[in-house]
């Protein structure tokens, strides 16, 4: 137990009066990632579940694995596909990490130290919920995004997204789709179109994403058959394009209880509803396409962005996705619409929630007032 | 000198804009570009200390029932005033801001300062309130659309300030600066960061 003993020895470095009073956060966060925390509640009745928030995030993370792993191949395999060359499985992924691992490295150093920075400054523990959001943010970006654009995306996102309204928890939207967001209209050069999406890919080669296609005017016979878009070999943002990865990690999600199987069922009625009603392109493609997937299990059902109501939950899911496939089909300027749909979701949540309880208590007044006159 | 705390005031204390909240409409749609807002800033003020010197000095004959009417009237002369101004002297400019100098009458921060203050004190010190409340609108008019035009064309009243170096490099100017709800976002960072400062 060096470890244990040397952080004990330097522990009151780091106490009121320390020192470096200053990095108690830091030091506390170092700690507790280390070490389970030898300090218990001391009164009053409490419960504890075992899954508690470090757990459910860990769970997050397990089930982001297949979709980080696929996209790290399908980085490279897009790539050699567009520059014609045949090469081993392991210059794909060799490829594929050289260009995800910086990706990653720009997100978690600018987002922890935004945390810890605010951390330090509130006198508060740093919160563990930036790691599931800084595993996201990579797997909704194109492979080849600078990296400059991601810091300065990845800072909004966590600044004007989360810390201002006090930190995980409290946010409004989802954060990581609000680094996306902001990269979207303020970078749409490199967010958008046919080019982005593949790294370094030969100019010859068309990049496009099926929602490209469609988006341009391109008929059903165009887009790559089912089978390519539901494994995952094709052009698209790092993470999104496998839907047997993604659904791998929401069945993990599912079982463990950790995602509400209500927002994502509704979502899919939503979508379905929607395309079967105004799209000429079959449902079952509006399913595989873009980051429908993608968006319903990971994204539209965070915690604590979507709604909390269970009513509310299925109003919410069939709104993200109705509202999802409304925009790519009927809005000239943006081939997808998941991100939007959530984010305008996001915001419309509390007052779902709302209108469900208000709803609840009032029919519960009538129930009373029904009683109480016919005891009278 | 107390008189001095009527101008400071507003800048920031009892700013307009971030501790009031009032005129963020045209605060929103002017500050794409430095000049316009400067510009509106300036025509804000005009109108605000005038229209409450104004009203300042007839405030003993306005009967009560209409005064709403009387200072609108007021406010109306003076803004067409401004209009018509910029019009001959800066056209473009004029161009740019279109409708939002015709606004300036429904600006909540004209009428408040009219009801709020010029009915109820001396002509100097509300000729002096109108020009800080002018000021303390336009402070965070120009601060807002000094990022804007910064980070949103990489120019500063028109003059490129970025160098074209950094574009070879790969610097792109920031679509998002260019609208509106990055004026909002720039506004509430502004109050972010002014409130635990007041609260001193």
């Amino acid at each position: 137990m060096g470890l244990r003993s040397y952080i004990d020895k330097i522990k009151p470095n780091f106490e009121q009066g320390g020192k470096f009073a200053k990095f108690h956060s830091t030091f506390e966060a170092f700690e507790t990632f280390l070490y389970t925390p030898n300090r218990v509640t001391s009164n009053g009745a409490h419960i504890r579940h075992y899954a508690d928030m470090k757990r459910n995030m860990i769970y997050v993370l397990i089930a982001l694995i297949p979709c980080f792993l696929f996209g790290t191949w399908n980085i490279g395999y897009q790539h050699y596909l567009s520059l014609g060359e045949s090469v081993t499985f392991w210059q794909i992924i060799g490829y594929g990490l050289l260009k995800i691992i910086p990706i990653y490295l720009v997100s978690y150093i600018v987002g922890l130290a935004i945390e810890f920075t605010f951390a330090e400054i509130r006198h508060e523990e740093v919160n563990e919920g930036y790691f599931v959001t800084g595993f996201l943010i990579p797997l909704i970006m194109p492979a080849d995004v600078p990296l400059w654009m991601l810091a300065l995306a990845v800072a909004f996102a966590v600044i004007v997204g989360k810390e201002v309204f006090g930190g995980s928890g409290m946010n409004v939207v989802n954060p990581a789709l609000l680094a996306r967001a902001f990269l979207f209209f303020s970078y749409p050069s490199k967010m958008t179109g046919d080019s982005v999406w593949i790294a370094e890919k030969a100019d010859a080669y068309s990049g496009a994403t099926p929602l490209g296609i469609i988006f341009n005017g391109g008929s059903v016979s165009e887009l790559p058959s089912l089978m390519d878009m539901f494994v995952g070999t094709i052009p698209g943002s790092i993470g999104e394009t496998s839907k047997i990865a993604i659904l791998i990690g929401a069945l993990f999600l599912i079982v463990n209880g950790i995602v509400s199987l209500r927002i994502i069922i509704s979502t899919f009625i939503g979508a379905i509803a929607m395309s079967l009603l105004i799209s000429d392109v079959p449902f079952y493609y509006h399913l595989m396409m873009g980051g429908f997937m993608f968006g319903t299990f990971f994204m539209a059902t965070d915690p604590v962005t979507a709604a909390q109501t269970n009513i509310g939950k299925w109003i919410y899911g069939f709104l993200v996705g109705a509202i999802a496939i409304l925009i790519r089909v009927a809005n000239p300027g943006y081939p997808e619409g998941m991100m939007l749909a959530i984010l305008l979701l996001n915001v419309f949540a509390p007052l779902i929630d709302w209108c469900v309880v208000a709803c609840n208590i009032r029919r519960r007044k009538k129930r009373w007032a029904a009683a109480e006159r016919r005891i009278r | 000198m107390k008189n001095l705390n009527l101008i400071t005031a507003p800048l920031r204390k009892a700013n307009p804009i971030t501790v009031l909240i009032l005129g963020i409409c045209s605060a929103l749609a002017v500050t794409a570009k430095l000049k316009p807002a400067i510009v509106m800033a300036l025509s804000v003020t005009v109108v605000t200390a005038l229209s409450n010197l104004v009203i300042s000095l007839l405030r003993k004959g306005i009967p009560s029932k209409i005064r709403i009417i009387v200072q609108l009237i007021v406010v109306a002369t003076l803004v067409i005033l401004v209009d018509q101004f910029l019009k001959a002297f800066v056209y473009d400019v004029s161009k740019q801001l279109s409708v939002f100098v015709g606004l300036i009458i429904t600006n909540c921060i004209v009428m408040g300062r009219l009801e709020a203050f010029a009915m109820a004190h001396k002509p100097w010190e509300s000729l002096l309130d109108g020009i800080g409340n002018g000021l303390g609108y336009g402070a965070i008019l120009v601060i807002v659309a000094f990022f804007r035009e910064l980070f949103g064309s990489g120019t500063l009243l028109g003059y490129q300030v970025i160098p074209q170096g950094l574009y070879d490099f790969g610097y792109v100017n920031n679509g998002l600066m260019v609208l509106p709800p990055m004026a909002l976002i720039i506004i509430g960072i502004i109050i972010w960061l002014q409130k635990p400062e007041e609260e001193k």
